[in-house]
């Protein structure tokens, strides 16, 4: 069985080095006086820092602030209430990443439906659902897509796949979005003091680094697209940390370049042209975001399961005390929420960032915000 | 006799008489239960205190990579009497049996049961059988409860976890977990991976007479390894630190995890033995697991440390992070 | 977002392919890129991403190590983060 070496990169000596980045992080920033402020903007990378324990490691020098970068967690009550409406079509089986099979809508959830009855299945990939609809001719499949760049081409090859077969039980309904637009957002907004961004890493291996060339471009923000091992992240934190303390100018680095090309994957983002079109969404904490997210475009109508199977879903009330939208946005903190650890917890979630199993909320629960324990 | 179980075989008539005669008792073959009475009366052999557990199991697939539902209902309760510090003596069996069931498949849980039984060097003396309708179990569900002897002085459990004890776990973690999840439709993904499902007796054995001031044992099963820590943590009052370094996981089961996006630590053991003992005894312990074939893997993962009542994880990077129960299922995920 | 594993192709008839992944097998889309067994692919949500560019992994193995010998030798902690739970064994 092969050690995958260069696959997943991890020198023998991957304590020391973390070690070493580390302490040359702190001895910069120390020098300077101040402490450095990044946002990641993938749950991935939350999971990664907090599993890591790099947070507790950088703390006191680099905060490291979480955008929404969770799909799960910016996918609104509207939007959960919207998907749930498909448990209620006669015969249905509803196809769902396991991410969003506890995510609470404003009255129920999909583990709360299967548990009353709806076929709800976790797969692993819309390509498995499309085989659930292959499998199962005569009832209709709906698959619940949400994702980012990285997640909607897999989707986009389950619609091609399914005209291409003439399948006629085979319907996604995309809540996929775009992440440029909330970047876009967040800094528009301005009330956040960011030094700099860890750009997604894998969302780059199908947009290409080049696609958030625009943060130092237009914002004066230096990026840095970061793989999730350890060391991928402490290398783009001090690259962003050099730029923010004026030690190299602002640009778009790319941290990732062994799976990161140079223009990303073009076949994807064909595919994803061909597919999908810009449309508005709704980010939770954002807002109605213009052209963020990605809607089937009119051909593929026959597989839109919002078109096949329309429900009037009422504008559900605002959770009351959940502050999830501030925390995506980063202007709190998971423990500066009252709810948090009271009233929301993993098992009994009031939001999404705290059941989605990279939320921010979720990441601090159970992994802690890198506290110190006496011996 | 007809090839599946009908809600005749639960009657308690003819048809039960019949099931036990030719399924029951030719596998699990004993003095005791071939007695036949409405209970198994047994002698105490010896002096000291008595454990008594009980489990149910009702894991789907009923047959897995490793192992099937039978071997893990003696398993299982064998387990938990093992690390209570007891010599396993007797089990009993309750069966609850969907109408429909295929006999074969009967057939071959008993045989399993039956075969782990002699494993763990212990008799199923007494058993039940009901069958419900269509619909009103999944398959097929069993009970076992046992009885295990402690010796005289024995005392352990997570009242005796001290500052400065050494935390030792017996093999690689997360096998079971990943091997029942490889069988799931929809996930579609071959593994190498078969369940860690065995008897611990033995291995216990050897451990508490290497290590003769161990404190406490534990089967980490489902929650995996972190729910086990966190729990002990909470019931001692103890800090735990563990080193992510040392906490033995294949590579298989790592590529598995890595695959699901699952975290290794939450994923169900079915043969490991978690274990505190006073530092100068961990070589020890250590040497004794090592020697056992069930122990080949084993390794010194971590300390007891002061008060609190908190789990950590001592990152690869030198972080540090909590480790919590489980908390839901463990669900394949993109994020 | 998102969990994505390296995974090395068995075989590929171009469209699907059968990769590992540490031992663990599975049938994937790999119409996306351009893949030959023995080659590691990212793999996402059951489809392939992303080619590895071995050369810019071995770069990379480099510059994660570019750092060492320039911090003091076992120094990995600030003195004002606080007691961890290990402080006990320094």
């Amino acid at each position: 069985m092969d050690e995958n070496t260069l696959a997943r990169p991890v020198p023998e000596d991957a304590p020391a080095a973390a070690a070493a980045w580390v302490e040359r992080i702190r001895r910069k920033v120390a020098e300077s006086g101040r402490t450095v402020r990044l946002m990641e903007f993938c749950g991935t990378h939350t999971m990664a820092i907090a599993r890591s324990g790099l947070r507790s490691l950088l703390r006191g020098a680099v905060e490291l602030v979480s955008g929404p970068g969770c799909p799960v967690c910016v996918t609104a009550d509207g939007e959960i209430d919207r998907m749930l409406a498909y448990c209620d079509v006669p015969g249905a089986i509803v196809a769902t990443y396991g991410d969003l099979l506890r995510v609470p809508g404003s009255h129920s959830s999909l583990a709360r439906r299967r548990a009353e009855g709806t076929d709800v299945r976790v797969v692993y990939s819309a390509l498995d659902a499309l085989q659930l609809a292959r499998e199962n001719p005569d009832r209709p499949v709906v698959f619940l897509g949400v994702g980012f760049e990285t997640t909607a081409p897999a989707a986009a090859l389950a619609v091609k796949t399914a005209r291409e077969e003439g399948l006629g039980n085979f319907y996604v309904h995309s809540a996929h979005k775009q992440t440029p637009p909330a970047m876009r957002a967040l800094l528009e907004a301005g009330d956040l003091k960011l030094d700099g961004i860890i750009c997604p890493g894998h969302v780059s291996t199908v947009l290409g680094a080049e696609a958030f060339a625009f943060l130092p471009a237009e914002y004066g923000v230096p990026g840095a697209v970061a793989g999730f091992e350890p060391l991928d992240i402490l290398l783009a934190v001090d690259h962003l940390v050099d730029a923010a303390l004026g030690r190299r100018s602002p640009d778009l680095w790319n941290g990732y370049p062994r799976w990161v090309r140079p223009g990303g994957n073009r076949r994807a983002q064909v595919l994803l042209n061909e597919v999908f079109r810009p449309c508005d969404a709704r980010w939770r904490g954002l807002g109605w975001l213009p052209g963020s997210g990605l809607c089937l475009r009119d051909e593929f109508a026959p597989f839109d399961a919002e078109t096949r199977f329309p429900a009037a879903v009422p504008e559900p009330p605002a959770r009351k005390g959940c502050r999830c939208g501030e925390v995506l946005r980063g202007l709190l903190t998971p423990a500066e929420c009252p709810l948090f650890g009271r009233a929301c917890r993993p098992e009994q979630p009031v939001g999404p960032c705290m059941v989605s199993s990279e939320g921010a909320c979720a990441a601090w629960y159970r992994y802690g915000p890198g506290e110190e324990v006496r011996a | 006799m007809t090839e599946r179980v009908t809600l005749a075989h639960g009657d308690g008539g003819e048809a039960t008489h019949r099931l036990i005669a030719e399924i029951f008792y030719p596998a699990l073959a004993n003095p005791a239960l071939l007695q036949g009475g409405d209970s198994a009366v047994l002698d105490p052999p010896g002096a000291g205190r008595l454990a008594l557990t009980t489990d149910s199991f009702v894991v789907h697939p009923i047959f897995f990579p490793g192992g099937d539902l039978g071997r893990l209902a003696v398993c299982g309760t064998v387990n938990d009497l093992a690390v209570a510090g007891a010599r396993p003596l007797w089990l009993s069996a309750g069966f609850i049996i969907e109408e429909g069931f295929p006999l074969a498949d009967l057939r071959r849980l008993v045989g399993s049961m039956a075969a782990a039984a002699a494993e763990a060097g212990v008799q199923i003396v007494a058993g039940d059988t009901k069958v419900v309708g269509r619909g009103q179990a999944d398959g097929c569900f069993i009970n076992t409860a046992g009885v295990g002897l402690v010796p005289q002085g024995r005392d352990l459990g997570a009242h005796r976890i001290r500052t400065g004890q050494a935390i030792l776990v017996s093999g690689p973690v997360g096998e079971h977990g990943v091997a029942v999840l490889s069988t799931r439709a929809g996930l579609a993904f071959e593994t190498p991976v078969v369940s860690d499902a065995a008897p611990l007796i033995a291995l216990a054995q050897a451990v508490l007479t290497a290590a003769p001031g161990a404190a406490c044992m534990r089967d980490p099963t489902r929650g995996g390894l972190a729910t086990a820590l966190a729990d002990l943590a909470a019931d001692s009052g103890c800090d735990l630190v563990v080193e992510e370094a040392e906490i033995p996981v294949s590579p298989q089961v790592e590529g598995a995890c890595d695959l699901l996006g699952l975290d290794p630590l939450y994923l169900a053991c079915e043969g490991r033995l978690l274990l505190f003992c006073p530092a100068e005894e961990a070589e020890a312990a250590l040497a004794a697991m090592r020697a056992h074939p069930l122990g080949r893997g084993a390794h010194i993962i971590g300390r007891v440390g002061g008060s609190g009542g908190r789990a950590f994880l001592r990152t690869a990077i030198g972080g540090t992070r909590r480790l919590e129960r489980l908390t839901g299922e463990n669900l394949p995920r993109i994020c | 977002m998102c969990l994505a594993v390296p995974a090395r192709v068995v075989e590929t008839d171009g469209r699907r392919a059968t990769v590992e992944v540490l031992g663990n097998r599975r049938r994937v889309d790999v119409s996306l890129v351009d893949a030959a067994p023995g080659q590691y692919v990212l793999l996402h949500a059951g489809i392939a991403i992303a080619v590895l560019d071995e050369a810019e992994a071995e770069e990379t193995l480099a510059a994660y190590r570019a750092v060492l010998g320039e911090a003091p030798a076992g120094h990995g902690r600030a003195p004002d983060r606080g007691e961890g739970p290990l402080e006990g064994d320094r």
